[in-house]
C-alpha cells in the first residue's frame, strides 16, 4: 500500500501519463503471461510446432503445412480469443465504473440478453447459419441497449435508473431465451445452448478481422474518454463544475462499451463473466481505485486465451465451449483472490 | 413576538408530528388489507380456473363437501396445492429479496446473488446426470441443498476477515461462486444432452405438476424462513442508518446479517425447490413496495411478502387462460408481467435509494 500515489510522465508538454508503479508492472505481468498462453497455444496441439518453425511461419518462412496449421488454423483463433477478451476487459471497466456497482457489466444495459434472445430465435425458429446468427444477435443486442436507454433517459441517464431498467428488460429476454430453449427440439435447442456458452470452434479469420478493425478504432478512443471516468465516479455535479459535460461523456462511452460487447458477441457468442469478472481481478491485483480500462482490458485477454487453452486440452475430443471455461476461471480465479486478500486482512 | 411565535409552534407541533405519521400508518395498514384481499381473490381464482373447466360449485364442493368426483379431485389434488404453492413461493422471493436488498444496500441485489440460483441448477443438473432422477416432484431435496449448501459457502466465502460479510465482499463471493457453478452448470448440459433435455424445462421456472407432496416437503422451511425475516425488520432497519451509527445504536450486525442470510437460504431454497428458478419477482417487488411504503422495513417487509405472491399467482393464472388448453410457465409470465410496472415505477417515482 506504500507506492499507490500517482506518478506523472510527460512525453513533450502535451502529453502526461498518470500511472502507478504496481499497475503498470501488473500491466505488464499480465500482458507477458497472455504472451507466454498464446505462444503454448500456437505450438502445441495435435499438430506439435516447435518455437523455430512458429517463428519461420510468422515471418513468413515456413513451410506449407505449418503455415496452414499456425497462420490459417491456430492464429485467426487466438487472435479472436485475446481481441474479445480485451473487448470484454474493456467494457466491463468502463461499465463498473460508469454505474459504480461491481456488479455492472455490459449485460447490465440487455445488450447480451437481447442478442441472445435474437440469435436463440434465430436458432431455433429459422435453423440460421453462423453468420445469420451474428447479425440477428447485434441487431437484437443493439435493439435492447437503445430501449433501456431510452427507457433510462429523463433529463440524463443516471447509473442507477439505468441499471434499473436494463434488469426489467433483461428478465423478460432471458425468461424468452428459456421459454424458446424448452420448446425447440433437442438439436436445435443444443445448438443454441452451445451459442449461448460463448465458443471459438470454427472461428476463422472472417471473425478475426472486423474485430481486430474494430478494437484498433475504438479502443484508442475508449482510452482517451475512459480518463473521465474518474472525474465521473466523484458524482455528477462535481464533475460538470470540472468541466466535463457529463451526459455526452456517458453517451459516448456507452455506445462504445456496447460497440465492443456486441463485436465480440458477433464473433463468438455471449461469453459470460469475462466483463465481470476480469475488472475485478485486475483492480485487486493493481490495487488502484478509478476505471482501470487498460488493466482490466489485458487481464480479460490472458483469461479468454487461458480459458480457451485449457478447454482444447481438458476435455479431449468433445472440445467444451471456451465460455464454460470462462466461467470456472474468472469465478475461482475471482473467489482465490478475495479469499487470500481478506485473510491478509485488506479490504 | 418573533421569538414567541416559534416557540407557541413548537409546543403546539408536539402533538401534531404524530398525527400525519398515525393517518400515515393507517394508510399503509389499509394498503396492505387491500393486498390481502386481492391475494385471496386471486387464490380462488387459481383454484377455480384452469383448462378444464369446473363450475364454481363444483369447486365450492371439492373444498367443504368432498365426496371423490373426478372434477373434485382436479381441484383438491392439483389445483390447491398449486395455488398454496404459488403463494409460499412468491412470499418467499419477494421477502427474501427485501432482505436482501437491506442487508447489502445494493439495489440490484437479490437473492441470486448468494448463489441459491445457481446452487439449486447445480444440484439438479448432478441429480439428473449421475444419479439418473426425473420429474420435478424428484428435484425438491436436491434444488433444496444445493441452495442451502452454496448460500453458507458464498456467506463464509463473503465474511472472512476482520470486518465480517460486508455487502459488496459478499456480493463478489456470490459472483465467483456463481460463476464457477455456471461453468459446471452448461458443462452438465453440454456434456449429456439428456441432463439438458430435462433440464430446460426446470429452469423456465413453473408450478405445473407440483403436487402437495412438494408443499410438505418445503413448506416447514418456507415458515421458518417467513418468520425469521419478519423478526429482523427492526435491526434491519438501523443497519439502514449505515455500519457505524447502527453499531453505536446497538444494534448487532454480524448476528443480524447472519441471522438473515439463514432466512435468504431457507426462503429461496424452498422457493427454488418448490418452482425452480424465478428470478425477477425477488428483485422487482421490494421496489414496488418500498415505492409505496418508504424505507421502514416493519411496512416494507410485510409489503414484499404479500404483493410478490400476487404478481406470481396472477402470472400463474394468466399463463393457464392465454394459451389454453397448453400453459405458459409462471417464469415467462412473471417477467413479462412485472418487468413493464417495475419499468414504469423506475421512470416515474424516482425510487427510495437504499
Amino acid at each position: 500500500m506504500t507506492s499507490v500515489r500517482p506518478r506523472t510522465l510527460g512525453i513533450g508538454d502535451r502529453i502526461r501519463l498518470r500511472y502507478t508503479p504496481r499497475a503498470v508492472l501488473v500491466c505488464a505481468l499480465t500482458a507477458l503471461a497472455a504472451i507466454v498462453v498464446l505462444v503454448l497455444s500456437l505450438s502445441t496441439g495435435d499438430y506439435p510446432v516447435s518455437l523455430g518453425e512458429l517463428f519461420a511461419s510468422l515471418v513468413g518462412q515456413g513451410d506449407r503445412a505449418t503455415d496452414f496449421i499456425v497462420l490459417d488454423l491456430r492464429m485467426p483463433r487466438l487472435l479472436v480469443a485475446m481481441g474479445v477478451g480485451l473487448a470484454l476487459g474493456a467494457s466491463g471497466a468502463v461499465f463498473q465504473s460508469l454505474t459504480r456497482n461491481p456488479l455492472g457489466s455490459p449485460d447490465i444495459i440487455g445488450f447480451n440478453w437481447g442478442a441472445s434472445a435474437a440469435a436463440v430465435a434465430a436458432i431455433t425458429f429459422f435453423g440460421a447459419s453462423a453468420f445469420a446468427t451474428s447479425l440477428a444477435a447485434i441487431l437484437g443486442g443493439a435493439l435492447a441497449a437503445i430501449v433501456v436507454y431510452l427507457l433510462a433517459f429523463q433529463r440524463g441517464v443516471q447509473g442507477y435508473r439505468l441499471i434499473l431498467c436494463g434488469i426489467g428488460i433483461s428478465a423478460m429476454l432471458t425468461s424468452v431465451v428459456h421459454y424458446l430453449l424448452s420448446r425447440a427440439d433437442l438439436a436445435e435447442a443444443t445448438q443454441a445452448q452451445v451459442w449461448l456458452t460463448g465458443t471459438l470452434n470454427g472461428r476463422g479469420w472472417e471473425q478475426a478481422t472486423p474485430l481486430w478493425i474494430a478494437l484498433v478504432v475504438l479502443l484508442p478512443v475508449l482510452a482517451v474518454y475512459g480518463r473521465r471516468l474518474n472525474v465521473l465516479e466523484m458524482g455528477d455535479e462535481t464533475a460538470s463544475a470540472l468541466g466535463i459535460r457529463v451526459e455526452t461523456t456517458r453517451v459516448i462511452l456507452i455506445v462504445l462499451g456496447v460497440f465492443l460487447t456486441g463485436m465480440s458477441t458477433a464473433a463468438c457468442g455471449p461469453i459470460m463473466f469475462i466483463a465481470l469478472t476480469a475488472p475485478q481481478i485486475a483492480r485487486r491485483l493493481t490495487r488502484s481505485t478509478g476505471a482501470g480500462i487498460t488493466a482490466g482490458a489485458i487481464m480479460g485477454a490472458f483469461l479468454l486465451l487461458l480459458s480457451d487453452f485449457v478447454a482444447q486440452r481438458v476435455f479431449g475430443d468433445t472440445e467444451l465451449p471456451v465460455g464454460v471455461l470462462t466461467a470456472a476461471v474468472g469465478g475461482l480465479y475471482l473467489a482465490w483472490l478475495l479469499a487470500r486478500e481478506w485473510k491478509a486482512g485488506r479490504s | 413576538m418573533t421569538t414567541t411565535l416559534p416557540r407557541v409552534r413548537e409546543s403546539g407541533g408536539r402533538g401534531v408530528p404524530e398525527q400525519p405519521k398515525q393517518r400515515h400508518a393507517g394508510i399503509k395498514a389499509i394498503g396492505l388489507l387491500l393486498a390481502v384481499i386481492a391475494l385471496v381473490l386471486l387464490a380462488a381464482a387459481s383454484v377455480a380456473v384452469g383448462a378444464k373447466g369446473i363450475p364454481l360449485s363444483t369447486v365450492w364442493s371439492a373444498l367443504f363437501d368432498f365426496h371423490g368426483l373426478d372434477d373434485q379431485i382436479v381441484v383438491r389434488e392439483l389445483r390447491l396445492p398449486r395455488t398454496v404453492i404459488g403463494i409460499g413461493v412468491g412470499a418467499a422471493l419477494g421477502l427474501a429479496g427485501a432482505l436482501m436488498q437491506a442487508l447489502t444496500r445494493n439495489p440490484i441485489a437479490e437473492p441470486g446473488i448468494l448463489g441459491v440460483n445457481q446452487g439449486a441448477s447445480a444440484a439438479v443438473v448432478t441429480a439428473i446426470g449421475f444419479l439418473g432422477i426425473g420429474g420435478v416432484t424428484g428435484y425438491v431435496w436436491f434444488a433444496f441443498l444445493g441452495a442451502a449448501v452454496v448460500s453458507v459457502a458464498v456467506y463464509l466465502l463473503g465474511s472472512r476477515g476482520p470486518s465480517g460479510a460486508t455487502p459488496v465482499r459478499l456480493a463478489l463471493a456470490g459472483t465467483a461462486i456463481s460463476a464457477a457453478l455456471t461453468a459446471y452448470i452448461s458443462a452438465m448440459q453440454l456434456l449429456y444432452p439428456q441432463v439438458f433435455d430435462q433440464f430446460r424445462f426446470w429452469q423456465v421456472g413453473s408450478l405445473a405438476g407440483r403436487d402437495a407432496g412438494v408443499l410438505y416437503q418445503v413448506g416447514p422451511f418456507l415458515l421458518a424462513g417467513i418468520v425469521l425475516a419478519l423478526l429482523l425488520a427492526r435491526p434491519l432497519n438501523a443497519i439502514a442508518l449505515g455500519e457505524d451509527t447502527a453499531r453505536s445504536l446497538g444494534a448487532h450486525l454480524g448476528r443480524t446479517r447472519a441471522l438473515g442470510a439463514i432466512a435468504i437460504t431457507l426462503l429461496c431454497g424452498s422457493a427454488t425447490a418448490a418452482a425452480g428458478p424465478i428470478s425477477f419477482v425477488g428483485l422487482a417487488m421490494p421496489h414496488v413496495a418500498r415505492a409505496i411504503t418508504g424505507p421502514d422495513q416493519r411496512w416494507l417487509l410485510p409489503y414484499s411478502m404479500v404483493l410478490s405472491p400476487v404478481l406470481l399467482l396472477g402470472a400463474d393464472i394468466l399463463g393457464r387462460v392465454v394459451v389454453s388448453p397448453g400453459e405458459l410457465e409462471v417464469g415467462l409470465v412473471t417477467a413479462f408481467l412485472g418487468a413493464p410496472v417495475f419499468i414504469m415505477l423506475v421512470r416515474r417515482k424516482r425510487l427510495a435509494k437504499l
